[in-house]
């Protein structure tokens, strides 16, 4: 190996910027994801397939989708963010990238936040710009759809959040799966009743500030709590591992 | 002598119920390399994980330039090296992006000086292949080209010779020799016959063996 390259050994080197480091995070993520379609579309094709299949088996009726329509997309949102979660830091702690990632020189839930972002971009937005379609197939009026998509435009994030948190405290087990559902449900629930009331509370014709409000303040306390406790859940996994 | 970097001092660890060892202490000095030595399963990676600050379940001291390390750990982690047993790589990501991500957090390079390192650990000509395309030991150079280009002076290598060819362990091992000389505190653990003169090292199991 030539040793040209090599730098001087330093006590202490500069180091990197937090901020740099994240976008370096998230970058990485999203590029790993595009060499990965196939992983990319799961999610979507799970909501669309849920949404699509309700109308087939419970009612075509426009009364029965007009009023359920909000929270059939709502629940097969909630369950195709579900799904991917296990993806989160799987990959990275199976070939060792994660290990490298707990011992950057940053703070960790800084980067664990960046990784959270990704995660949501490619699973929960994905999501939110398909709801205006199908939105006008289970029969949601235009103000609805809107609210609708307001509501997955706060809420997702908060699911990736809360998620990231789960993902990673059952990262040393075999079979996360079932854990990881049963950890997680419970707190996306205030989420789900939120996000639906919202929608349910436009077609009634109300004002629906209150209810935004709330919901961006879950959506607040999501990111600045939520990568703390994933970051830490993170290193006791690798801890154990 | 210098300043030690590291220093354990009555380190214990226990795994599964099971006493890997006790009463460990040792110093880490700049311009030394140390094997850490043992049979399958004595707590040679587990000691690794420790120093890396990746395993927590010790008791004892460890210090950072005799300063307790958990206050340190932003410190010490811009100051350490650590390669582990999974290498980081990305299967899907070429040699030349898995390099850039995993130096962008602590010494952002151009393309150019990274496509050199990977040219120096033997990988020129693959540094646009994706990775899951390269064999496992060109996967473990890719990693192995972090060491060029790195300036941390505390190196953590665990079994950093698997997959590697008879020309590979013999530049590795002349490039952490050379390391030493130049100041740099490097901690190996492998089963492979290292010999270098004034190695330090750190033997685990063989005390224990005879209390069980």
């Amino acid at each position: 190996m030539s040793a040209d390259l090599r730098p001087e050994i330093k006590p202490v080197s500069a180091g990197v910027g937090t901020f740099a480091a994240m976008k370096a995070v998230f970058g990485r993520d999203l590029k790993v994801a595009f060499r990965q379609k196939q992983d990319l579309l799961n999610p979507l094709l799970f909501f669309v397939m849920v949404v699509s299949l309700f109308p087939l088996g419970v009612s075509p009726e426009v009364s029965f989708l007009r009023e359920a329509g909000a929270g059939i997309l709502w629940v097969a949102a909630l369950l195709s963010v579900l799904l991917s979660l296990d993806h989160l830091f799987r990959h990275d702690f199976d070939d060792g990238s994660l290990e490298q990632l707990v011992l950057q020189p940053q703070p960790l839930f800084l980067l664990v936040l960046a990784k959270t972002l990704a995660h949501w971009m490619l699973t929960g937005l994905p999501l939110v710009v398909l709801t205006p379609v199908l939105g006008v197939m289970v029969h949601q009026e235009g103000n609805s759809i809107a609210v609708l998509c307001l509501t997955l435009l706060i809420g997702t994030p908060v699911l990736s959040l809360i998620g990231a948190i789960g993902a990673a405290l059952t990262l040393g087990l075999r079979s996360a799966g079932v854990l990881l559902s049963l950890l997680i449900i419970p707190l996306y629930i205030p989420v789900l009743i939120f996000g639906t009331g919202t929608v349910a509370a436009a077609a009634d014709g109300a004002s629906v500030g209150a209810y935004v409000a709330l919901m961006a303040a879950f959506l607040v306390l999501a990111v600045t709590l939520a990568p703390f406790a994933a970051a830490a859940a993170l290193r006791i996994s690798l801890s154990n591992g | 002598m210098s300043e030690p970097l590291l220093q354990a001092v009555n380190l214990q660890c226990e795994r599964d119920e099971r006493v890997l060892f006790r009463d460990l202490s040792f110093s880490i000095v700049p311009g030394t390399v140390t094997r850490v030595e043992g049979p399958n399963g004595s707590g040679k990676t587990t000691l690794l994980r420790i120093l890396a600050g990746l395993n927590d379940a010790w008791s004892g001291e460890l210090l950072w330039r005799g300063e307790p390390r958990v206050n340190l750990r932003e410190e010490f982690q811009r100051n350490m090296l650590y390669l582990g047993h999974r290498t980081g790589i990305k299967t899907l990501l070429t040699p030349l992006e898995n390099l850039r991500a995993l130096m962008a957090g602590r010494r952002p390079l151009s393309d150019d000086v990274l496509r050199q390192a990977l040219a120096g650990t033997g990988l020129a000509g693959f540094q646009d292949v994706p990775c899951r395309n390269l064999s496992a030991g060109q996967q473990r150079r890719v990693a192995l080209a972090r060491l060029l280009v790195a300036d941390e002076p505390l190196w953590l290598l665990d079994e950093v010779f698997t997959a590697i060819d008879v020309d590979g362990v013999s530049a590795i091992e002349s490039l952490l020799q050379q390391r030493a000389a130049e100041g740099g505190a490097v901690v190996v653990t492998t089963h492979h016959d290292l010999r270098m003169a004034g190695m330090h090292r750190i033997v685990l199991g063989g005390g224990l063996d005879d209390e069980r």
